[in-house]
């Protein structure tokens, strides 16, 4: 009895004591993004006169004063990123789920090494052929376009191995054999039995993939030179390569807000997909 | 063989479609990735730069580039700075996940609201890394936030001047580093945790085990190729480290290049058109991240036989 009870003690002090570490970390996570809403909420003057935790005024003077900005045209920025990264997660999910399905569901005899082969490369990062790459844009007339940017998205083994992760776990060949003596086509087949039963694993890998490429700078910044092309993060670039002391604080934070915040809303929504995602994408212990 | 065959008239037929549907992965791989890959690694045997206006070269000069890189000295330092940033954000990464990950999967525990923290923790992960370093030179900035908070809290009396410090500004990026990354590798060692099999850590309480043997008799050796796997990968990535010191040095490497990494290096050589160093230092790297992508490669192998 006596046991039980400071057995039942010293676990109700651990989990406080957990407890209080798990704060702290939300508190770092959190704590620079919710400066970044604060100061984006506040005048210029405000934000060199002092620090605040409190919201300020000029929320809509900030965002009004980014939304008619004519040289750094952030909106412009958003409405390129959105269009790259909407077509490359299309492109990516689509034909990882085609070349999946392709390694998945037939049998053939460079099976296992076409599949070896796409695991290997799933590392290698592509900066090594960075150098390559820009000969080769310059050379095809893709240089200021965004094609170079959204048709290498075909090739996606990170979103391929996903892919055939989550067919192994739950895509039975049954299915493929009743579509079969139905007398669907394989093509048929793919594009409206398979593609619905992979929803799940299409909507974490959508997600992945629309970030990945809105994040992207390293990319982006070797095609792309004109100002009315560039995405989100060559502007943030810009904004940093430009001469500081002119610049209205307000406005500068809004401008991080506009990169920052439409990915933390959607992945508010997403958040329980995403996480199971991260989790099942893994290796097991 | 034939009677195989005849029984089984369909499966044949349908071997080609296996083929078809690799086609469009494959050809935009080749013409993507593959044939950039060999045409900068051709690059790397040429002197070929650009000298004020005029382009030199290409000329062939076999390994000088190579030769170059390493007596030069830069390559060695700046492969010193990115791995030294990188253990400064990996050390505290993988001791707080595994922390983490080993309170969220506790069954004695059993804490509450973890889908709440593991969401919070992880947020930062899907962040633009460059508004993220954006952010941190403005909230860290000589007059920024953060200095006006410690100044108005009485911890300091004059601004820090974070970013003109080496150790200031490694440890800015560091910390950018483990936080994008720490909730991530919670998640992954979690997904492993909970892969080993509850009667053993039963038994072990049974036999009067404390959590910390429990954790280090059990758990970690059991998290062995997931460990492997974070630390690899991890590595994989570190050695990409770009857009945080790039946005957050504005491209300088700042104080005196001890921030500069080996893709900073790589992309100053690729805006100067110094292609025959450029394609030099690429074979390096691909050298390295080839060999710890056999790793990855041999980890997810072996999960996928058992």
């Amino acid at each position: 009895m006596g046991k039980e009870i400071k057995e039942s003690g010293s676990i109700h002090l651990r989990r406080f004591f957990c407890y209080i570490v798990l704060i702290f970390f939300a508190v770092i996570s959190l704590f620079s993004f919710y400066l970044l809403l604060i100061n984006a909420t506040r005048a210029h003057v405000d934000i060199q006169r002092g620090f605040s935790l409190l919201p300020g005024k000029s929320f809509v003077r900030n965002f009004n004063n980014v939304w008619n900005n004519e040289t750094i045209l952030i909106v412009h920025g958003m409405v390129n990123s959105l269009f790259v990264s909407s077509l490359t997660v299309i492109l990516s999910v689509y034909f990882s789920a085609m070349t999946a399905y392709g390694i998945h569901a037939y049998d053939f005899r460079f099976k296992k090494v076409i599949f070896d082969f796409i695991l290997l490369i799933m590392t290698i990062p592509t900066q090594v052929s960075a150098l390559g790459f820009v000969k080769l844009i310059t050379f095809m007339h893709l240089k200021d376009t965004f094609v170079p940017l959204i048709i290498p998205a075909i090739a996606a083994p990170a979103c391929f191995f996903f892919m055939k992760q989550y067919m192994e776990s739950s895509l039975p060949m049954e299915i493929i054999e009743a579509a079969r003596i139905d007398g669907s086509s394989e093509i048929h087949t793919f594009n409206t039995i398979i593609i619905p039963l992979l929803k799940p694993a299409i909507a974490v890998q959508a997600i992945f993939g629309f970030t990945s490429s809105w994040n992207n700078y390293f990319a982006p910044s070797l095609v792309l030179t004109k100002a009315q092309d560039k995405t989100l993060p060559l502007w943030i670039a810009y904004i940093r390569g430009a001469d500081f002391t002119k610049f209205d604080m307000g406005q500068l934070y809004m401008m991080i807000a506009f990169s920052i915040f439409p990915v933390i809303v959607i992945y508010l929504i997403l958040s329980k997909f995403i996480v199971q995602g991260v989790a099942l994408g893994s290796v097991k212990g | 063989m034939k009677a195989s065959k005849v029984r089984k008239p369909k499966h044949v037929s349908y071997t080609k479609w296996g083929y078809i549907f690799l086609i469009p992965f494959f050809s935009v791989y080749a013409v993507f990735s593959f044939i950039p890959m060999i045409s900068t690694f051709y690059y790397s045997f040429f002197e070929n730069f650009m000298s004020g206006l005029k382009m030199i070269g290409p000329k062939y000069v076999g390994l000088d580039n190579f030769v170059k890189l390493f007596t030069e000295g830069d390559l060695l330092k700046y492969t010193e700075n990115t791995l030294i940033m990188w253990v400064m954000g990996f050390v505290p990464q993988i001791l707080v996940s595994l922390l983490l990950a080993a309170w969220f999967t506790n069954t004695r525990l059993k804490l509450k609201f973890t889908g709440f923290f593991k969401t919070v923790i992880y947020m930062p992960n899907l962040i633009m890394a460059s508004a993220f370093a954006m952010l941190f030179f403005t909230l860290f900035a000589n007059n920024g936030p953060v200095n006006m908070m410690l100044m108005n809290l009485g911890l300091t009396k004059e601004s820090i001047h974070f970013m003109s410090s080496t150790i200031g500004a490694r440890s800015l990026i560091a910390m950018m580093n483990f936080l994008m990354w720490f909730g991530n590798t919670t998640i992954l060692l979690m997904a492993g945790m909970m892969g080993i099999d509850v009667a053993l850590f039963e038994a072990a309480e049974v036999d009067g085990a404390t959590p910390w043997q429990i954790f280090s008799g059990i758990t970690m050796p059991l998290l062995r190729p997931i460990m492997a796997y974070v630390m690899v990968t991890s590595l994989i990535g570190g050695l990409q480290m770009f857009d945080l010191p790039q946005i957050l040095t504005n491209g300088q490497g700042g104080p005196d290049r001890t921030t500069m990494t080996l893709i900073m290096y790589l992309n100053n050589h690729l805006f100067s058109k110094n292609y025959g160093m450029a394609g030099a230092l690429s074979v390096i790297l691909f050298v390295i991240t080839g060999a710890l992508s056999i790793l990855v490669f041999k980890v997810l192998m072996r999960q996928r036989e058992s």
